[in-house]
């Protein structure tokens, strides 16, 4: 096998021995603390997006009560508030973050296979963040485009920050996706060529697979956006006219020619539907292990979920133009992307139905992260069958660019993946530090952060199907057909986001918090069988498991079998060490 | 417990909040009522499935919750459970995809004699063209773009004299017949959305996009643009009034054709400055503005602008507000131009008078203003020169008791609110953003230093 050559490195030390403070926690090439420095980078960032859609509530909610939000300012922060939110938190928290703490602890290995390159990922990530926040500072302002920053307008003077704002958004992307490539290269060769011995691919916990896959979507859509960022730069500083055609500009004649608006529009897109299955995948791999280790049960269907997974990123790749119906591009498209959209539902409701079959017969630990766990179903459950709506051409036609597609995608690759970062952080924050995170204050954040949400988004279905355009900084009384409660609904919205923004500060100061008074984890706090609440210390040291790497005999999800004395064996526990037992050893 | 509670209660809360909501489509007034079939359909469908799921997750929840002594049942797999939930579902999403290609595939077959409408957009405006007698548009070209040809049509082109142009956000189309409408931007991104149509469609510089469909119902109908398109971008409105043939046919038979726009006259400044005489009494003999008599500074300003205004006030459309009390006046001053050609004839002379820096009034905090203004820079242009395009009047060098006034006005409804005066209307919108008369005075100080 493949892997058996890194993976035997056994008794070699490891290259990259920490000599120094500055080695061990800033410069480290440790995949834990790069992986810790990802997240924090990740959620600081967050939080100035968070911001940001709390200054667009107000201005929603309460129109023409705040000076300091004009429209420019207005159209600046749905723009960042979006592309932080999708790029610089969800796609640099699952893959950087978790992607680097839980691929060498769950494939049982002892770093990721290039350690250098792993921590130049992560300064590289943080240079493209702090590009990203000099946007705000630039003459002009940030860009105002909206996160699709699409041509002409992104580089035409209506729009803020038209010229250094967008050069800004543009540079830090393709920094980004400089970052990304060395970390996805990465993660992508950990878990092909250093699992232990006996981690066959089919017996991966779902987290690396949906990691693993979505990985593999990102080093291939990502290109698609590099160079449209390439292209757009040269647009708006040399002149080029990749994206532009003939156009005037208040009036005035430019000197662009020739180029193709929607042309843009399909790179981005193929890029962007891809995305969406970027932050989905590790999504659905971590609240599948979730689900599993807190019902005490073996995930159900586990080989179907595998295919699911694969069948729908190879799918995400031709589905892109099912954002277009309405762009102008030829409509007979229209066919074929309904289809393909469509049959993507298909691949993601068995994986909704297994996640509810897991459960199903199962001895449910209602934890927090079980909390969480279940609270991304229902979302999921809600966010995913909108998509059936938007995916569908002619359904889409009326619905598309209004409130119901803000609140179809907000609840499907907003709110579930972030229930499930979430979720993701009370299950595995023992094993990063060895502390528990406090239950009460976890329970509190859940109830608030998922009836919260929901409250905001449900009413925004149905203000898009009156028809409430989205993007707009205030609907004024001359539009005849929306009528004052929409208003009134908006204030309530508001009043919703308000307090699930405030609940975020409750989990902030319970990371603080517990990290100093936080009740001791212990190795295994959950009785879970994967690799990584097996290591000999907790948090795990450097080179995470001591002398001897551990040896797997069995999947992931050996829970509650039958006439095992413990409700779960762990997977590195040898066949002759349990009891003589029938098909204790589950799958292959 | 508490957490199958809230899902059944949220299952529950959902559908109700579905029937009991009092939003959904408003009345349609196109032939695609297939598409509300369609997402009709595709309600009943997902919601069923919605309310399934996730009323057997919450009986799990309860059933399976954990107890001492039990333990979870051992069954990694369930072949034929798996390959029933995979056919059964497949068969639902067939069921939504095959009415929905079908509704589709109408859609793409524009029916043979359908009458064609152009609607172009500009940051951020609507106008239309009808393709005139010989049903054919003439050619454009975006380079020729200007206050005297602002659809660029090429002047050259003999297909284009005919083109009946309507240059601006309202348009009328005849009941109960098949129209295609041909989508054209000059700038950036734009859609032409009738919410009550249900089609809608980008409009994209450098290219031609059309949709079609028939109005079944006469009325006015909002439209917007709904692909963001700059800074004003909720502003941008038009509407669309559906009526009878014949009132459709005498109405765009008063349209101007592009030859008629194009052979109109320049006015005629020495007819103009007999007109002026009345004007003068209160705005000055060489324009220069009364702040005692509330008559703003005329010189210097934009010949389409004074034009439009002019036209507003004798249509009704300024001076409507009982609040609009110096409006007012000028309703009955402005219905002395007799027509058309009075107008521009007075407009021509005062483009002639010489312009010079109005005094001061209004003390503000000019650096506060410079803040402000970076919104009002989008439409006016950075040095307030004014932008034909955005139907943006020049602010500097003008009255700035009068700017103020006006900035009031639109803020409280009192200018901008007639139906017709969609320019007004995205004015007052934008107004709005200043949210006290502090930033009015800040605002105005900052443009008198431009």
């Amino acid at each position: 096998m493949a892997y058996a050559a890194i993976a035997d490195r056994d008794h070699t030390h490891p290259l990259h021995e920490p000599k120094s403070f500055l080695t061990r926690y800033i410069w480290s090439q440790d995949h834990k603390v790069i992986a810790i420095q990802y997240t924090i980078t990740a959620i600081a960032i967050g939080l100035v997006a968070l911001t940001l859609s709390i200054l667009m509530r107000l201005q929603l909610g309460f129109p023409h009560s705040f000076s300091l939000i004009a429209p420019q300012n207005y159209y600046q922060f749905i723009t960042l508030h979006g592309m932080i939110m999708v790029i610089y938190l969800l796609t640099a928290l699952f893959l950087g973050g978790f992607g680097n703490y839980l691929i060498p602890l769950m494939c049982g290995a002892r770093d990721m296979v290039f350690p250098y390159l792993n921590m130049v990922s992560y300064w590289v990530y943080l240079l493209a963040v702090l590009i990203l926040v000099a946007g705000f500072f630039v003459p002009g302002g940030a860009t105002g485009s909206g996160w699709t920053l699409y041509p002409p307008q992104a580089i035409l003077s209506g729009s803020p920050g038209a010229r250094w704002g967008i050069v800004c958004m543009l540079a830090s992307l393709a920094t980004f996706i400089v970052a990304f490539t060395m970390g996805g290269l990465n993660y992508v060769t950990t878990v092909l060529q250093a699992r232990c011995r006996g981690m066959t691919m089919m017996r991966m916990p779902l987290s690396v697979w949906g990691i693993f896959m979505a990985t593999v979507l990102g080093l291939l859509a990502f290109p698609a956006l590099f160079v449209s960022a390439i292209m757009m730069t040269l647009d708006c500083l040399a002149g080029t006219s990749f994206f532009m055609p003939a156009v005037s500009s208040m009036g005035q004649p430019l000197g662009y020619n020739g180029g193709s608006p929607l042309l843009f529009q399909h790179l981005f897109w193929f890029f962007g539907h891809p995305e969406v299955y970027i932050v989905a995948l590790p999504a659905f791999g971590i609240v599948s292990d979730l689900l599993s280790t807190h019902a005490r049960r073996h995930i159900f269907g586990y080989r179907m979920m595998v295919w699911a997974i694969l069948a729908i990123g190879c799918l995400s790749f031709v589905v892109w133009a099912h954002h277009m119906y309405v762009s102008g591009m030829n409509p007979y498209f229209g066919f074929f992307f309904a289809t393909t959209t469509l049959i993507i539902a298909v691949p993601t409701a068995i994986k909704v139905y297994n996640w509810v079959l897991t459960l199903w017969r199962g001895d449910i630990h209602l934890t927090v992260p079980m909390l969480f766990a279940i609270g991304f179903i229902f979302t999921f459950i809600n966010g995913g069958l909108t998509g059936l709506f938007l995916g569908n051409v002619p359904v889409d036609v009326p619905l598309s660019a209004t409130y119901f597609v803000v609140a179809h995608f907000h609840l499907v690759m907003g709110v579930s993946p972030i229930l499930v970062v979430f979720g993701a952080l009370y299950h595995w924050y023992p094993k990063m530090t060895g502390k528990m995170l406090d239950d009460t204050l976890g329970r509190i954040h859940f109830w608030i952060t998922f009836i919260g949400t929901y409250m905001i988004y449900l009413p925004m279905y149905y203000l898009g199907i009156l028809g409430l355009p989205r993007r707009y900084y205030a609907w004024d009384e001359a539009i005849q057909f929306i009528p004052p409660s929409v208003h009134t609904m908006n204030k309530w919205i508001t009043v919703s986001a308000l307090f699930v923004a405030a609940v975020q500060l409750v989990f902030l100061f319970n990371l603080v918090w517990s990290l100093f008074k936080g009740k001791p984890a212990g190795g295994n706090p959950w009785r879970a069988t994967t690799l990584e609440w097996q290591t000999p210390d907790t948090p795990p040291v450097h080179g995470n498991w001591g002398e001897r790497l551990p040896v797997v005999y069995r999947w992931a999800y050996d829970y509650s079998v039958p006439g095992a004395k413990e409700d779960f064996i762990p997977q590195n526990v040898p066949p002759d060490k349990l009891a003589p037992i029938g098909h204790a050893q589950g799958q292959k | 417990m508490i957490l199958a509670c809230a899902v059944i209660a949220l299952v529950i809360g959902t559908v109700l909040f579905h029937f009991l909501s009092p939003w959904w489509f408003t009345p349609i007034a196109s032939n695609w009522t297939t598409m509300d079939d369609t997402v009709n359909l595709t309600f009943w469908v997902t919601g069923a499935v919605f309310v399934a799921v996730n009323l057997f997750m919450a009986y799990c929840i309860v059933r399976y919750l954990h107890r001492k002594g039990t333990k979870a049942h051992y069954e990694p797999e369930n072949k034929k459970l798996e390959w029933w939930l995979t056919i059964v579902t497949s068969v639902g999403i067939a069921a939504m995809l095959a009415p929905g290609l079908l509704v589709w595939a109408k859609f793409v077959t524009v029916p043979a004699g359908a009458s064609e409408m152009e609607v172009v957009g500009e940051q951020w405006n609507f106008s239309y063209r009808f393709p005139g007698k010989d049903g054919l548009f003439g050619t454009t070209n975006v380079r020729l773009a200007s206050p005297e040809n602002p659809f660029a049509i090429d002047p050259n082109d003999p297909k284009g004299q005919d083109d009946v142009v309507v240059y601006g956000p309202e348009v009328h189309l005849p009941l109960g017949k098949p129209v295609k409408v041909l989508g054209r931007a000059k700038d950036v991104l734009h859609q032409f959305a009738v919410p009550a149509f249900r089609v809608k469609m980008d409009m994209v510089p450098g290219m031609v996009t059309y949709f079609w469909l028939i109005p079944t119902r006469t009325g006015s109908f909002d439209a917007l643009c709904e692909q963001l398109c700059g800074t004003a971008h909720f502003t941008m409105r038009g509407r669309v009034i559906v009526e009878e043939e014949k009132d459709f046919q005498a109405w765009l038979a008063a349209q101007p054709t592009y030859a008629q726009t194009r052979a109109a006259a320049a006015g005629d400044v020495t007819a103009g400055q007999a007109s002026y005489a009345v004007c003068s009494a209160c705005h000055g003999a060489q324009g220069e503005g009364n702040p005692q008599l509330n008559a703003p500074k005329l010189a210097g300003q934009a010949g389409w602008y004074l034009t439009r205004q002019l036209q507003d006030f004798k249509l009704g459309i300024r001076g409507a507000s009982e609040k609009d009390q110096y409006g007012k006046q000028m309703v009955a001053f402005a219905a002395m131009l007799a027509d058309d050609t009075a107008v521009k004839n007075v407009v021509a002379y005062i483009s002639s008078l010489p312009d010079a820096h109005p005094q001061g009034t209004v003390s503000g905090n000019p650096s506060k203003g410079r803040e402000h203004y970076e919104t009002c820079a989008y439409c006016h242009g950075s040095g307030g020169q004014g932008v034909w395009s955005t139907n943006a009047p020049r602010l500097s060098n003008m009255s700035d008791w009068y700017m103020k006034r006006q900035l009031e006005n639109f803020r409280q409804g009192v200018r901008g609110s007639h139906p017709q005066d969609f320019n007004g209307a995205q004015m007052a919108a934008m107004a709005k953003s200043l949210t006290d008369e502090q930033a009015i005075n800040d605002v105005v100080k900052h443009i008198d230093s431009l």
